[in-house]
């Protein structure tokens, strides 16, 4: 038996540094073949139980051993709509692989390649239109088109509901397009996705910002029978430290957004961002590694991820931790930024540089007590402050719920934090009205999202079978 | 893809476009914003709403040409298409209790200032407009604010129509005699800056429209953050979901001036090469 996981085949370090192509090339058939060979269809399955979407993943691997790949994608189809997104951007270290029986004394199986083997060799080789399902005549609106609310529209086309997708940008995608980049996730991928369901019937209504152009109320008066609230996170998070409106002061949303949605990437841009020079990224988490990673693409000379804990304790998907050090950005850890310093001309007041970003001053921390969720505590060390010289910061310390909907929806609850209230089915405060991922946990994952927007689904088939 | 069904140039670089998006009409009150894109791969631009049709289903915005998107959008002729169009975004201008009120508006800032003013004299309040422009050429929608206004005064920096100055001058002359219930600026920064600094002589109520740097106008990037002064403390607001209407005496106006010269490189450069696009064509 095989002790490790087949390595997946990527652009070299030097070179992808320099680009904005996928980084992973993915598996071949052969490689795929060899390594869905390392399952050893255990009977209790622990991996299905630790998916947030239960995909069927010893049956899947059983077909890809005797090279039936699109009978492993329809096993995948079965329960996950989103199979190629998945395969890239799940966190399978800490899900599926984690309680892999093989990973007990060798390492887990690679089912996040495997599954994204089998989702792109289908996208290659199959060419026919999944049938229209049969129309059901129950109408049902989801606002967002991101994890949760593709999955969602997804599994109810599939069911043979009218669905209709009100997205506020003017592309489909949500955060697949907006936030992560396309180095990591090619949008053609997404777009394919999406095309998927537009084959399946799903109506996709783009620039429609429900809670102002249309409310929740007006869409059941039009009528839909049920929505589903997937509008994602909101507002970025400040660190509410001196000199945050200083010129080169980026949140990861608007970073991103202005690097991936709008295309600042490429050479002929209609929306600017500031490239080059050195760039401090604030925080520990999947979005501040892309940031810190389409930072370097652009062309920067230093990267740096400020993050005040230690590498234990990195939120990030550990791949992409792998991936951006080999990459050279430089992780200043335990560090907690107090202050960031522009420049300012004292002797003209006109001068166009003034406001710009020179530095960003930290302070040591240490590791202290655990905190309640067992995560140690960061520590200030007295007097151990120290400037980094950058001309770029980003800010990727998380996000809070979009307002929007909130202020236009009587009866919707939320909690203290601004997120939408669910039961265990997704179930909001207000009748047929349903929510899942950011805009009800904060910011989380694509998997858990889809999650929500699947377990939401189910419970508005039934609750619509029902009515 | 949103046509352009009316289409008129007010000035040789301003323009009126009344776009048809029948949803937004329905919804959209003054002091509300949308955001455009001319064609696919275009920037997002925020453009305050300048009126609504709702029969015909249209929203009027009123732009300058300064940039390279403005340029574009000016070169879509009537009947013609425009990519996207979405809103209405931000908050409505605030009216309620407001009997007597003075509108300031700034250059271009007119256009947003209008609806303002004319919703104030629909719902009965006694309406001052002061209206400021560089000069004679630049001076748009005298007509318009005169049937919306019970007293209009309309300033020239150089003096070449109306009276010459800025609008803080006759807006001084009037808070010494008499109050407002609420004064609405709306114009370029530096404007809106010292015009809340002649209604603090007078401790005078003012509001101010501010349209910073945006992206998607609904609460996801940041990027229109402003920093404001509350009970003595800065704090962070978002002019898309918060605004883009904020109490004059707590904007950071600094900060903000500072922050929309972000990109004025990048702008002047992108600008020049469309320009140099349409002169070849």
């Amino acid at each position: 038996m095989e002790p490790k996981k087949h390595e997946m085949p990527s652009q070299a370090p030097e070179i992808r540094a320099h680009n904005f192509d996928e980084v992973a090339l993915g598996y071949t058939a052969e490689i795929a073949v060899e390594e869905a060979k390392r399952c050893l269809e255990c009977k209790n399955q622990p991996c299905v139980s630790s998916c947030p979407v239960n995909i069927s993943i010893p049956e899947f691997i059983s077909h890809i051993k005797e090279a039936d790949f699109e009978g492993a994608y329809k096993v995948i189809t079965r329960t996950s709509s989103l199979p190629a997104v998945c395969g890239r951007v799940c966190p399978q270290e800490t899900q599926c692989e984690s309680k892999c029986t093989m990973g007990i004394k060798f390492e887990p199986v690679g089912i996040g390649r495997l599954e994204r083997f089998v989702a792109d060799w289908h996208n290659e080789n199959i060419k026919e239109d999944p049938e229209m399902p049969k129309k059901n005549g129950h109408r049902v609106a989801i606002v967002g088109s991101g994890p949760s609310g593709l999955t969602c529209a997804g599994d109810l086309a599939k069911k043979g509901y009218d669905v209709t997708v009100f997205e506020a940008l003017h592309k489909a995608g949500g955060v697949l397009v907006y936030g992560i980049p396309e180095f990591r996730l090619p949008k053609a991928i997404v777009q394919k996705e999406v095309d998927g369901l537009s084959k399946l019937g799903v109506d996709f209504e783009t620039d429609v910002v429900i809670g102002k152009t249309l409310t929740i109320d007006e869409i059941f008066d039009m009528g839909y029978e049920a929505v589903f609230i997937g509008s994602g996170a909101g507002l970025p998070n400040f660190m509410r430290i001196p000199g945050e409106s200083l010129k080169g002061v980026y949140s990861a949303n608007e970073f991103l957004t202005r690097s991936n949605l709008m295309k600042a990437y490429r050479d002929d841009p209609t929306t600017p961002i500031r490239k080059g020079g050195n760039v401090a990224v604030v925080g520990g988490g999947n979005v501040a590694m892309d940031a810190a990673r389409t930072a370097l693409r652009l062309g920067a000379d230093n990267v740096y991820i400020v993050y005040r804990r230690s590498m234990d304790e990195l939120p990030a998907r550990k791949e992409e931790v792998e991936h951006a050090q080999e990459e050279g950005i430089q992780f200043k850890l335990l560090n907690n930024p107090v202050e960031i310093i522009g420049y300012e001309n004292p002797d003209d007041k006109k001068d166009p540089h003034n406001g710009d970003v020179t530095a960003i001053r930290c302070i040591k921390m240490e590791l202290g007590e655990p905190d309640a969720k067992g995560r140690r505590r960061p520590v200030p060390v007295e007097g151990s402050e120290f400037d980094i010289p950058v001309d770029t910061v980003v800010i990727a310390i998380g996000t809070s719920p979009n307002p929007l909907i909130k202020k236009t929806t009587k009866g919707l609850e939320v909690n203290e934090k601004g997120g939408i209230v669910v039961n265990e089915c997704g179930l909001t405060s207000r009748d047929g009205v349903y929510a899942g991922g950011d805009a009800v946990t904060g910011a989380a994952t694509v998997i858990s999202a889809m999650g929500a927007g699947k377990t939401a689904a189910a419970a508005i088939d039934e609750y619509l079978s029902n009515k | 893809m949103f046509k352009i069904a009316h289409r008129k140039s007010l000035k040789p670089t301003v323009t009126q476009i009344e776009v048809v998006a029948p949803l937004v009409a329905n919804k959209a009150k003054p002091g509300q914003f949308i955001i455009l894109r001319v064609d696919d791969d275009g920037e997002r631009i925020p453009l305050t709403v300048a009126g609504v049709n709702k029969e015909e289903g249209t929203v009027k915005v009123i732009f300058q040409v300064v940039g390279a998107t403005t340029t574009k959008l000016n070169n879509v002729p009537e009947g013609g298409y425009i990519q996207d169009f979405v809103g209405p975004l931000g908050n409505a201008t605030e009216t309620e209790g407001i009997k007597k009120v003075c509108i300031v508006g700034g250059g271009v800032g007119c256009a947003i200032a209008l609806p303002v003013a004319e919703e104030f004299h629909r719902i009965g309040a006694d309406v001052t407009s002061i209206i400021g422009f560089r000069n004679k050429d630049l001076v748009i929608l005298e007509d318009e604010f005169k049937a919306a206004s019970n007293r209009l005064v309309v300033m020239t920096d150089d003096g070449s129509y109306g009276r010459e100055g800025n609008c803080t001058v006759p807006l001084k002359e009037f808070l010494a005699n008499e109050k407002f219930d609420m004064i609405i600026c709306i114009g370029p920064l530096i404007m809106m800056k010292f015009t809340v600094l002649a209604a603090k002589e007078f401790d005078a109520p003012i509001t101010v429209s501010m349209s910073p740097i945006m992206i998607d106008g609904t609460g996801m990037c940041g990027g229109c953050r402003l920093t404001l002064h509350q009970d003595g403390k800065d704090v962070t607001k978002f002019a898309c979901v918060d605004g883009p209407d904020f109490n004059g005496y707590e904007v950071d106006f600094d900060s903000a001036i500072m922050r929309s010269r972000m990109y004025s490189d990048f702008e002047r450069h992108a600008y020049e090469e469309t320009c140099n696009l349409f002169k070849k064509a």
